[in-house]
């Protein structure tokens, strides 16, 4: 199988400089901030990549820079073999966006709460002019609410009558409607209840298995990770540190931050167990350590992680960016 | 067992509206022992958040304690008059919100919010006061408290907010903290660190919890009781072991399934379908009725109180005497 979506030293630096006043009087610097800093993975066809990270690391910036909605400082995104970055800016980008939709975390802000869910729902059949009458219209938005587990009869509802878990569906339906390959989930189920997040869930690889979709899956919760996912990759203050298979990286975690995670993880059936408490917290992204930007909390940290930054390599069929695995410390 | 330190009894809240009576908790009765940790779990609008305001008497109008008891210490505290109510809140029962952005005035140091409420409640000096604050921020775990108690909240991160105000909680030494999801608003690391602060500090200082969250892992590390809550009604309660692994209601059975597990592969996680009612429209009898797979007849009219289910208490028809008689 090859992979569908390739993704090569993807970076995005934002300017947050103070307006330019500000500088001139407070003798204040430009700030950037490497929200993304040289990013590169694939996803092959059918499969879910997971990424996984605390807030600020840069996970939801790298959906939003493989569907077109920032462009990358530097880096590409090839999709299905062709460089999407430069499609997506041209005219012919529209069939591209046809093949590749988003699922955004909050259904109480992506849906219009002024227009039905047939209108919601119809906006991308009628941006690609997929259905040409309206009543081919009606009966494709029936299928796709039926296909989420809601009624056709809800297409005639607003937003507001529906619960949030609902409302997801809407946004899945909606996603599905330009029959695209490829899915960005950025944080489908973190504004949802457990019992709803299940369902929300249950549908999504449902819809997996009958139409071969490949998932992006940004989450920061890793036991929904652990359910969804076949390969996962851990980010870190914009950088990626760690890439494996799904059973690898739980069986087996390499870097120090994965470790971190999956130690700080609150987990049903360990009840009484205490969880060993981290230390220190996530560095300000706008002046990040220097070397390996873990190194502050690392417990294996020494003066090459000080200085230099580690590159992601593949040690033992893992991709892992850490000093001390490379040089076999730990 | 020794004298319990808050009762609950039969604690019904309602919001009178335009559009009729909503009654948003109902027949709620439970129970927490001087440094016992209750964990009260549900989905949003399960009443969890509510029930807590209802004990630390901050209940939004309209919403008021239509029946039932609220007794601290032996003492009812849910009728008493505003002034008195404030000198129980903060002296014998601390709060933690969620967000620790919106409980710290952005205007006042951390400083000055700590001693205003030491002073407030404990008759000491302002040295005394200044002393006793940068002791309890070194408690929580604040690098050079000293010099930063003359900070404001916006030079703190989220996770160093939460620890100024489970600080200020402990101020004035409460034998009663009521902490609503606290960690919620925190990453995973950071929450962790916070758990295990407020479970040492108040084993430490021997103030019970009542620990609101909707974070079944955080229970369960963390609570020695839980109360499961389904549509302003506790649908389970018991000690957490019993709880997570034997499970009585339905509903219990239903949300411990749907969480992802680390330790197991499962492809299809169990589903409850449908969602909680709206309080508008509770279901006669049971309120679980329509989703529940066990549901029968009489689940459909007559609503079921807690009985006894092994080592746990649930709401559900299942455990009457008669059934198991039947059975």
């Amino acid at each position: 199988m090859s992979a569908l979506v390739q993704v090569r030293d993807l970076s995005k630096v934002f300017n947050v400089s103070a307006p330019w006043l500000n500088r001139v009087i407070e003798r204040r610097p430009r700030q950037f901030v490497h929200a993304v800093d040289g990013v590169s993975f694939s996803i092959e066809s059918g499969k879910t990549l997971a990424l996984v990270g605390e807030s600020g690391c840069g996970k939801s910036t790298v959906a939003r820079l493989l569907v077109g909605l920032h462009e990358p400082t530097r880096g590409t995104v090839s999709y299905d073999g062709t460089d999407a970055t430069a499609a997506l800016r041209s005219p012919s980008g529209r069939e591209l966006r046809r093949r590749m939709q988003m699922i955004f975390q909050d259904p109480y802000a992506s849906l219009n709460p002024r227009w039905k869910v047939l209108d919601i729902v119809a906006e991308p059949l009628r941006e690609h002019a997929l259905s040409t009458t309206e009543k081919e219209l009606q009966e494709r938005v029936g299928e796709l609410l039926s296909s989420v587990g809601l009624a056709p009869a809800d297409m005639e509802k607003f937003p507001h009558q529906f619960s949030g878990g609902q409302r997801q569906r809407i946004s899945i339906a909606r996603a599905l409607a330009t029959q695209p390959e490829f899915l960005v989930c950025d944080e489908p189920t973190s504004a949802l209840d457990v019992s709803v997040q299940a369902q929300v869930l249950n549908i999504m690889k449902a819809l997996q298995r009958e139409r071969g979709l490949t998932y992006l899956f940004i989450s920061h919760n890793l036991a929904v990770v652990r359910h969804v996912s076949d390969q996962v990759g851990v980010m870190y203050l914009g950088r990626l540190v760690e890439l494996s298979d799904k059973a690898q990286l739980f069986a087996r975690p390499r870097h120090p931050y994965t470790r971190m995670l999956l130690d700080a993880i609150p987990d049903i059936h360990m009840s009484g167990r205490s969880r060993t408490p981290v230390q220190g917290e996530v560095p300000n992204p706008l002046n990040p350590p220097s070397g390996c930007s873990f190194h502050p909390r690392c417990p294996h940290a020494n003066e090459r992680c000080k200085a230099e930054r580690p590159a992601l390599l593949s040690i033992n069929g893992v991709f892992v960016a850490c000093h001390a695995v490379e040089e076999g410390r730990i | 067992m020794s004298a319990p330190l808050l009762e609950v009894r039969n604690l019904r809240v309602e919001f009178p509206t335009r559009r009729g009576t909503l009654v948003a908790l109902d027949d709620i009765s439970f129970s927490i022992a001087p440094g016992e940790i209750l964990g009260v779990v549900g989905e949003s609008g399960a009443g969890k958040s509510l029930t807590g305001s209802a004990i630390i008497g901050l209940l939004d109008p309209p919403g008021r304690v239509a029946a039932g008891q609220i007794l601290f210490q032996g003492r009812r505290i849910d009728n008493l008059p505003y002034e008195q109510m404030r000198a129980v809140r903060g002296r014998h029962i601390g709060a933690i919100f969620q967000d620790p952005l919106t409980s710290l005035n952005p205007l006042y140091t951390i400083g000055r919010q700590l001693t205003e409420t030491i002073q407030t409640h404990l008759n000491v000096s302002n040295d005394e006061a200044r002393k006793r604050a940068i002791r309890l921020l070194q408690e929580t775990g604040i690098p050079a408290a000293a010099a930063r108690i003359d900070q404001f909240p916006h030079q703190f991160s989220g996770g160093m907010r939460q620890r100024v105000v489970i600080a200020l909680a402990l101020a004035a030494e409460p034998q009663l903290i009521v902490a609503d999801e606290p960690t919620t608003a925190l990453d995973v690391s950071i929450q962790a660190q916070i758990i295990s602060l407020l479970k040492r500090l108040c084993k430490q200082h021997g103030a019970a919890v009542m620990l609101v969250t909707h974070d079944m892992g955080v229970i369960a590390e963390t609570c020695d009781r839980v109360a499961v809550m389904y549509a302003g009604r506790i649908a389970e309660i018991g000690p957490v072991h019993d709880v997570i692994h034997s499970p009585a209601h339905p509903y219990t059975v239903g949300l411990m399934g749907s969480i992802p597990a680390m330790d197991e592969e499962r492809e299809r996680l169990l589903q409850i379908d449908g969602a909680m009612p709206r309080l508008t429209n509770i279901p006669p009898g049971c309120a679980f009725n329509p989703r529940c797979p066990r549901v029968f007849d009489r689940c459909r009219i007559e609503r079921p109180d807690l009985l006894a289910a092994g080592n746990t208490r649930a709401a559900c028809w299942l455990h009457a005497v008669d059934m198991k008689v039947a059975a």
